[in-house]
């Protein structure tokens, strides 16, 4: 009979004090955790990053990883481009009924290596457990606390005409991965981009402060952030079409589902709109990154507006919306 | 539903599949309607099977065809 | 010679104003997706037509289809597009909300093996798409035949494409001067399977292919035979289209599908331009199993203008319903639903 998932293991009684001890303390325990108080208590001096996100995607062991180190690699992110060092994490798991302990035991080894790679603790903590039917396997929520590296400061940064767009490598990975294995596509060696970018952008902000904006194209793509820097900061950009680097495996698979490699989601990319006199600097630091190797400049900031628009390879330009229909659901 | 893409043939397999390279990656497709398909060979591939054998010319080579036209 | 040229040449011979229509929805977005209208002369107008499968399911097969989610224990298996057009009743998206099994898949073939991993739960196929993918689904059938699959269900919605061209220039609502020939679905019937169609009505046809480069192209040819006066039905599309087309995969067709009349949106019910099941497949087929029980009344308040739009008649923009409550989030209509929509390029790509 296999190991499961019971009810009783969210029951905060016996069941539940086993689980947390004999399994996700085993993986994630370190001397916060292990007091199992009901809030951390932490001490930290300086301006906090605070943030979170809910983690459902499905499946969740996908080519590059799983769900566990998705719902860490996807928290230190976005504290990282926000140029703030990931301190400590929580972790809130809501369990399905029947999840077998094989699966649960994958995943909190996974969390394990991706909080160690990240050098962050996880602090506190929550385990639910709901029927049968009721959740798909398992959810995953995770929020983050960083603190704001000394020196730098978002303060004054202004978006403007003139600034540079860059990203650090070939999009649209994360999403397209996921949607092949959803569809049953038999495909070999293809991977979610997924990895932590503490590394790539806190030493950014150090060597460069014309860095204006930073953000991670999850759901909805380069697009997606393209478009929220447009709205939000009330200006036209303009990205070509032919410097905008994609995997030919992306380029194939985005023509096979019809899915435009803009609108995929990443999980390893960042966005950056940059100072152009700080073009040379921030490009040779990126592309002597591992994480920056094909780091391009896509486009600039044209001036005041509100969309964005695509120089296509034809010379022509079209306007390119934040993506409006349903992809595949559950990519994130 | 999508574009037909142009996708080489890397692998035959049996009962009429073969492996198509995706620029790395490979996937697996029916050659059922290209059963004279040989590796190396470049397919049309829609909806997970190939639906023709492109011929040689990777391109058609448009311009010197366009001299044609004009004559 | 670049690109460049072949548009300096195109601008050079073009003279008369001219609509050319294209027929394939692959067409419509790569038209899109390049600008190929900011390429051309003002005086030539592309216009696009029923080329996308999804957009010219009739509201009765979309109505059918959710009744046959909602009344019977039947998990559907379809094409991506399909799970968001809006019927009267609801979309498949709706149902896969309330607790529908509703898969997606690439490949039809993904149908057996699902119903093979399932054995007790029912499945619905829904075959839909032209002649570039009905000797898929056919050959998916054969297999499911050979391989004894009891619990997997077909409904047919296929159509073949030289009907609706021909229902099209018979209505003679626009005038149209050249056709786009669509190329993976000439690459199933060949430069032949327009023969009959162009020996009616010798309108100027020339078979493309989907890069931008290859579009200009078929379109210099076009507007040539056009402003030359000397029509002719042309493959430009050798690298993938044959004479004779691809007999394999028509043979395939041809031995689960029959010809029969089908309902498209847009065009009402054309003769012979629907693909029924064969009497040796009929134990497939669920319009057999559960007829369909009620039949589909217009929907009172919906003032979408698919139809017209798939006709080439009105642009997506001259729909009251365009961008305002019709958009891709929440679709009034097929057009704007499916990827290969008319409405739904314009909308993605901001069009004209």
């Amino acid at each position: 009979m296999e190991d499961i998932i019971l009810l009783s293991h969210g029951n905060g009684g016996e069941a539940t004090r086993k689980l947390i001890e004999e399994e996700i303390l085993k993986y994630l325990g370190n001397e916060i955790l292990e007091e199992l108080l009901d809030s951390a208590l932490i001490d930290i001096k300086g301006k906090i990053a605070f943030t979170t996100d809910s983690f459902v995607v499905s499946p969740i062991f996908f080519k590059g990883g799983d769900i566990g180190k998705l719902s860490i690699y996807g928290t230190i992110n976005d504290l990282s481009v926000m140029g703030a060092k990931p301190l400590y994490v929580s972790v809130g798991f809501i369990l399905e009924e029947g999840l077998s302990l094989k699966e649960f035991r994958k995943i909190l080894e996974s969390m394990r290596s991706a909080v160690e790679e990240c050098g962050v603790k996880v602090v506190t903590g929550d385990t639910k457990v709901v029927e049968k039917g009721k959740g798909d396997k398992i959810y995953i929520n995770t929020t983050g606390i960083g603190i704001i590296e000394d020196g730098i400061s978002w303060h004054g940064r202004r978006i403007e005409e003139g600034d540079i767009i860059i990203i650090n490598g070939e999009i649209g990975e994360h999403g397209l991965s996921i949607m092949l294995e959803r569809l049953g596509i038999k495909t070999e060696e293809i991977e979610s981009d997924l990895a932590p970018l503490h590394n790539l952008t806190l030493p950014l902000l150090k060597i460069s402060n014309g860095i204006k904006f930073m953000r991670d194209p999850t759901r909805g793509g380069v697009a997606g952030v393209l478009n929220e820097i447009a709205q939000k900061y009330n200006v036209e950009i303009e990205i070509d079409e032919e410097k905008i680097p994609v995997k030919p495996w992306v380029k194939n698979a985005s023509e096979i589902l019809g899915i435009d490699p803009l609108y995929s989601a990443n999980e390893g990319k960042i966005v950056i709109v940059a100072d152009k006199k700080e073009e040379k600097k921030i490009m040779e630091f990126l592309r002597n990154h591992p994480l920056g190797q094909k780091a391009q400049i896509i486009g600039e900031i044209k001036g005041k507006g509100k969309r964005v628009y695509l120089k296509t390879k034809m010379g022509t330009k079209r306007i390119l919306d934040p993506l409006k229909k349903d992809l595949l659901p559950r990519i994130c | 539903m999508c574009l037909g893409v142009p996708l080489k043939v890397v692998e035959i397999r049996e009962n009429n599949t073969a492996l198509v390279d995706m620029g790395g990656p490979t996937l697996e497709i029916s050659t059922i309607f290209t059963p004279e398909v040989k590796v190396g060979d470049y397919v049309l591939v829609h909806a997970g099977f190939s639906i023709s054998i492109l011929s040689e010319e990777e391109a058609i080579d448009i311009f010197s065809a366009l001299e044609e036209i004009e004559k | 010679m670049d690109i460049r040229e072949l548009v300096e040449r195109i601008k050079k011979i073009s003279k008369k104003e001219i609509n050319i229509m294209e027929f394939c929805g692959t067409h419509t977005h790569e038209i899109f997706r390049y600008g190929i209208r900011q390429l051309l002369p003002e005086n030539i107008h592309l216009l696009s037509g029923p080329g996308c499968p999804v957009c010219v399911t009739s509201e009765e097969d979309i109505d059918y289809i959710i009744e046959l989610a909602q009344n019977y224990d039947l998990s559907i298996i379809t094409f991506g597009d399909l799970v968001n057009v809006p019927g009267n009743n609801g979309s498949l998206n709706y149902l896969r909300a309330k607790g529908k099994e509703v898969i997606v898949v690439y490949s039809p073939l993904e149908s057996i093996n699902i119903a093979k991993q399932n054995p007790n739960k029912k499945y619905l196929l829904i075959g839909i798409g032209f002649e570039t993918t009905a000797p898929n689904l056919a050959f998916t059938l054969i297999k499911a035949k050979e391989e004894n699959i009891k619990n997997l269900y077909f409904l047919s919605l296929h159509k073949l494409t030289p009907p609706a061209m021909k229902a099209i220039l018979d209505m003679g609502e626009i005038k149209i001067d050249g056709i786009i020939g669509p190329g993976h679905v000439s690459t199933i019937i060949g430069r032949k399977g327009w023969e009959g169609l162009f020996n009616n009505y010798k309108i100027p046809f020339v078979i493309m292919g989907f890069k931008p480069e290859e579009i200009l192209y078929g379109i210099y040819h076009l507007v040539k035979i056009i402003e030359e006066e000397k029509p002719a039905l042309i493959n430009a599309y050798e690298k993938s289209v044959k004479e004779e087309g691809n007999k394999s995969a028509l043979e395939y067709m041809y031995k689960v599908f029959k010809k029969g009349s089908a309902s498209w949106r847009g065009l009402g019910i054309i003769e012979d331009s629907g693909l029924i099941l064969n009497e040796t497949f009929e134990e497939f087929d669920i319009r057999k199993i559960y007829p369909q029980k009620t039949k589909s009344i217009k929907l009172k308040n919906n003032y979408c203008r698919c139809g017209e739009v798939l006709r080439g008649v009105i642009k997506p923009t001259d729909c009251p319903l365009f961008g305002k409550s019709c958009t891709p989030e929440s679709p009034k209509g097929p057009c704007m639903v499916s990827s290969e929509g008319t409405c739904s390029a314009y909308y993605l790509y901001g069009g004209e």
